[in-house]
């Protein structure tokens, strides 16, 4: 899947990256700036980088989604100056003793600037407190090893016990395979961690982004009270070239899609990146005493 | 290499078989050789590769869900169909007595015959086998009954309807749900567990395995297709992935081994029901001292400690 920030060669990724919102100051700023002009991987055409800034990195031409790293999502729902990363240096280790994973791990981390592919925070959105969880796939493809499974079960625990409202962005390519059975345990620790929360009365807004598919699909990314999905994301629990193989036919356009998924029954909602916020707004302020903010 | 062995066992007992009723004193003579050779070859295969191990647990003639259930349970009655949609035969399972005492056992079924096979989708259940479990353990919990799980799929089925009806929400359901319930909850790894489509009946508050069975977070073929783009070296994978019972135990992700006869379960499926028997009943007794809240707690906490980083 080709991304826009592979399409600035590489140039000031790091730096840029390491330019994220420090957490003490509470700031947020997005992480990288693009060059002037970007062509979109999906129509060819190209937009110059403030209309594609402007459109949250929605192909103003096409409308193709492009993926977008874990911090600027957060600067796009967050208000200003809420900003309070948690678990910031949570980082993975290697379990399994997996031959040349750990030279791997560094080698994302120096790609990325994440030190996995899940990011933590607390912050407002439209004055209200919530605990946000955003996946990254620009880190190992968003893969679900220890570091997410804690990371993620984590920021559940917390949002539990200070009584916060969670919401979890995912894309994850699925289980990293590097850490074997135990990227699969992360599975029953994050659900578990979900049901205890929802018996507690939590609430829990899973907003699938492109991709999500094995493992985190098949745990909490499919736990939420309310299931919000972007337009035209892949989601699902196998990969539709597994399944291709498997039943030997084409699979049809749109299989799998976030539009599918709405139509199975499995998402509430598709919302658009320009109305991610204000829906997030929306439904906090319907599960609030009166539907009144705070 | 395991199943050269079990090649030579092989022919050794059917040659034993040509023998039989034959009172001569050469037939007595080369029975004798053929013992003595077949115990020696037994001897010599304590020591299994996790590729061997692999082979075993995928064994034809290993035990299947309904062999378990003869030998360990009575009055059997099979509960059918998930409410909402289908039945999905790939699960099987149903109230039973253990030792005298109802109990709800579920467990994948591979089925032993090409055509049960078939029938059976190799083991490899959809989303309704998944939500069948869940009802069937809900209600062993309104009930107050013990959970027993057997554990032995190559994956849950990755096909147009899964995918259509929900397997990731299906298994997520079950995960979530399953940490929560107020009974005993002991999950058996008898054979194959692979990927989400075996911790969906996992998530137990003892987990035990069979001593040449294979748990892990996906295929050894298809670790070796993700990781490698290349599944012909799945033996490869089997040496890298930590899938035995004995790595497992080191990680904590199990609770104990059972162990099996000399050679894998297939070739003695009465030794192997005994000592499953024994300690089934041991951690079922432990268990049942336990209060509803207490038994879920202790679940949940299992489960949180596993990579903790």
């Amino acid at each position: 899947m080709p991304n826009v920030l592979d399409m600035l060669g590489g140039v000031g990724r790091a730096g840029a990256l390491a330019r994220k919102a420090a957490p003490e100051s509470g700031e947020l700023t997005p992480i990288w700036q693009p060059p002037v002009f970007v062509t979109c991987p999906g129509c060819e055409r190209r937009a110059t980088r403030r209309a594609w800034a402007e459109s949250m990195y929605v192909c103003p031409n096409c409308g193709k989604y492009q993926p977008i790293g874990g911090y600027y999502r957060l600067s796009l729902i967050l208000d200003h100056g809420t900003f309070r990363e948690l678990d910031e240096k949570l980082e993975g280790n290697d379990p399994l003793d997996f031959p040349g994973y750990k030279e791997k791990l560094a080698k994302q981390t120096r790609k990325t600037g994440l030190s996995d592919a899940a990011i933590a925070a607390t912050g407002k959105i439209e004055g209200m407190p919530v605990v946000a969880v955003v996946m990254d796939s620009h880190f190992f493809m968003g893969s679900m090893g220890t570091a997410v499974g804690e990371k993620v079960t984590r920021a559940i625990e917390y949002a539990s016990s200070k009584k916060l409202p969670l919401i979890i962005f995912s894309a994850s390519g699925g289980a990293r395979m590097q850490e074997g059975i135990l990227s699969l345990m992360q599975m029953a620790k994050t659900s578990a961690a979900i049901q205890e929360f929802s018996a507690k009365g939590g609430l829990y807004i899973s907003y699938l982004t492109h991709p999500t598919t094995g493992g985190v699909t098949a745990s909490f990314a499919s736990l939420g009270d309310i299931m919000l999905a972007e337009p035209g994301a892949l989601i699902g629990f196998a990969g539709p070239r597994v399944i291709e193989q498997t039943i030997g036919e084409k699979l049809p356009a749109g299989f799998q899609r976030s539009e599918f998924q709405e139509e199975h029954g499995f998402v509430d909602a598709i919302v658009p990146r320009s109305e991610m916020k204000a829906t997030l707004a929306q439904i906090l302020r319907l599960h609030t005493k009166g539907g009144r903010r705070g | 290499m395991i199943k050269d062995v079990l090649r030579r066992i092989d022919e050794i007992d059917k040659e034993l078989k040509s023998l039989e009723g034959d009172r001569s004193a050469v037939a007595k003579q080369r029975r004798k050789q053929l013992e003595q050779g077949r115990a020696e070859l037994l001897e010599g295969c304590g020591d299994l590769t996790a590729s061997d191990k692999v082979f075993l647990a995928r064994h034809p003639h290993r035990p299947k869900i309904d062999e378990y259930i003869g030998a360990l349970f009575t009055d059997f009655f099979v509960q059918r169909g998930d409410r909402q949609c289908k039945e999905d035969p790939s699960i099987l399972g149903g109230i039973a007595l253990y030792k005298g005492r109802p109990v709800t056992v579920i467990g994948h079924r591979k089925g032993n015959t090409l055509e049960e096979n078939m029938k059976y989708n190799f083991g490899m259940p959809g989303p309704e086998g998944y939500r069948k479990a869940l009802r069937l353990m809900k209600q062993a919990e309104k009930f107050g009954r013990p959970v027993i799980t057997f554990i032995d799929t190559p994956g849950a089925y990755p096909g147009k309807e899964a995918e259509e009806r929900g397997q990731g929400e299906a298994i997520a359901r079950n995960l979530a749900e399953m940490s929560a319930l107020t009974v005993p909850v002991v999950a058996v790894v008898t054979g194959e567990g692979s990927s989400g489509g075996a911790l969906a009946l996992g998530v137990a508050n003892r987990v035990l395995m069979l001593e040449n069975a294979i748990y892990s977070v996906l295929s050894p073929e298809g670790f070796a297709s993700i990781l490698w783009k290349d599944s012909s070296r799945h033996e490869e994978a089997c040496d890298v992935m930590k899938l035995t019972a004995q790595d497992l135990l080191n990680y904590k992700v199990i609770d104990e081994i059972v162990p099996e006869p000399r050679g894998g379960a297939q070739l003695d499926h009465k030794a192997l029901f005994d000592a499953l028997d024994a300690i089934l009943d041991r951690n079922l007794n432990q268990l049942s001292r336990m209060g509803g809240n207490a038994l879920a707690g202790a679940r949940y906490k299992k489960f949180r400690q596993m990579g903790t980083v």
